[in-house]
């Protein structure tokens, strides 16, 4: 619900547009599951500024730096031992994000002098 | 250049022009103009965390507690696996010694919250409804209520799950994970969310061990690959094995 309500945020910020498209890292740390994600963000957009917009899902896997030698690496997962040495004394730097990258807007309303669509793609 | 479609134009100047027979304004403050089809996608970087507005409330909470020498503790667990009587214990034990406050989230009911009561501390249940975890806003709405008198230790025992929770901070000092020897030594390697990032994991009901075919080797096995470094705890609350440990250490917490 966060992630519709920052979309219509961001459409209302721009003038009522529509958001067609929206870019999202996930990591495989963050709680979130993509797949339930896509399964419920239709449910979620529906009626609102983001209800056609396509989700790209961009997955970041966890990467751990160890303590030991200072190499950072992406385990096997769920598994945090460092990939140089395979000391377990790692801490995990990177696979929690829940975030908005980008979003692609179209702008449907027109500024108030501008004429009827009178501009299709030819 | 104009910051709407970097058209070249610069946005002092007054004019309505247009591109590709699509008129727009540049008046100041005016509104976002249109561009046909062809370009009218407008690509907008975001890079904003879907959690920003639960993390601002947390980071107010944990600066609230800060300012008051609070140590949070925000537990989380599957349902049943003991936050409630653990808390219960915990709390006869400290009474009396270390002023407590707890604020406790179920989907409904003000069972715990009445488990609690009586014990010396402070209680407020949150019922969260639909909602499968505490937010850090409504944690914040609490806090004066139940943490204001002096309070040392605040147990913030989170709804009933292993997932959703994990990823709402709520302003804590750190996370602790309760797992109840009844639900399997791998939980660690199946839930890494919640194990990974919670600095304490307390074992539970350690009293049932001879009825069960748990190894508790297996289950710190799992943990170190999960999170190594991990402080466990392996108590009972209802027999009060392992127990002094657990209260040792949050006497400690209080300082």
């Amino acid at each position: 619900m966060s992630l519709v309500s920052e979309l219509g945020r961001i459409a209302g910020e721009h003038g009522g547009a529509v958001v067609s498209r929206v870019r999202l890292r996930v990591g495989t740390l963050s709680g979130v599951d993509p797949e339930a994600l896509r399964m419920a963000f239709p449910f979620a957009a529906a009626n609102t500024p983001a209800a056609a917009a396509a989700l790209d899902i961009n997955i970041v896997r966890a990467t751990v730096r160890c303590r030991s030698c200072g190499e950072q690496s992406m385990p096997e997962e769920p598994f945090a031992p460092c990939g140089g040495c395979g000391s377990d004394e790692t801490e995990i730097v990177d696979g929690r994000d829940l975030v908005i990258e980008s979003a692609e807007l179209e702008t449907a309303a027109a500024s108030p002098d501008a004429k009827p669509a009178a501009h299709g793609r030819s | 250049m104009c910051k709407d479609c970097g058209c070249g134009e610069t946005p002092h100047h007054r004019h309505h022009h247009d591109h590709g027979g699509v008129p727009h304004s540049h008046e100041p403050g005016g509104p976002v103009h249109v561009h046909p089809p062809s370009d009218a996608v407008l690509k907008e970087s975001v890079e904003r965390s879907l959690l920003a507005d639960n993390d601002e409330s947390a980071a107010k909470n944990r600066k609230w507690m800060e300012a008051r020498g609070i140590t949070a503790l925000n537990i989380i667990s599957s349902p049943g696996s003991g936050k409630t009587t653990l808390l219960e214990k915990t709390l006869d034990r400290l009474r009396g010694r270390i002023k407590c406050a707890v604020i406790t989230g179920d989907q409904r009911t003000d069972h715990d919250a009445r488990r609690l009561e009586g014990r010396g501390a402070p209680v407020i249940q949150i019922e969260t409804f639909n909602a499968c975890h505490l937010d850090a806003r409504r944690v914040g709405e609490c806090l004066p209520r139940v943490a204001d008198d002096g309070a040392r230790l605040l147990f913030i025992e989170n709804v009933g799950n292993l997932v959703c929770p994990a990823a709402f901070d709520l302003g804590e000092s750190f996370k602790v994970a309760l797992l109840s020897v009844t639900e399997g030594e791998d939980k660690p390697a199946k839930y890494p969310a919640l194990f990974s990032s919670a600095p304490v994991t307390v074992l539970t009901k350690l009293d049932l061990v001879p009825h069960l075919d748990w190894d508790s080797a297996t289950c710190l096995m799992w943990l170190r690959k999960t999170h190594p470094g991990a402080f466990v705890f392996q108590l009972s609350a209802r027999t009060g094995e392992g127990m002094d440990a657990w209260i040792d250490y949050l006497a400690g917490l209080a300082g």
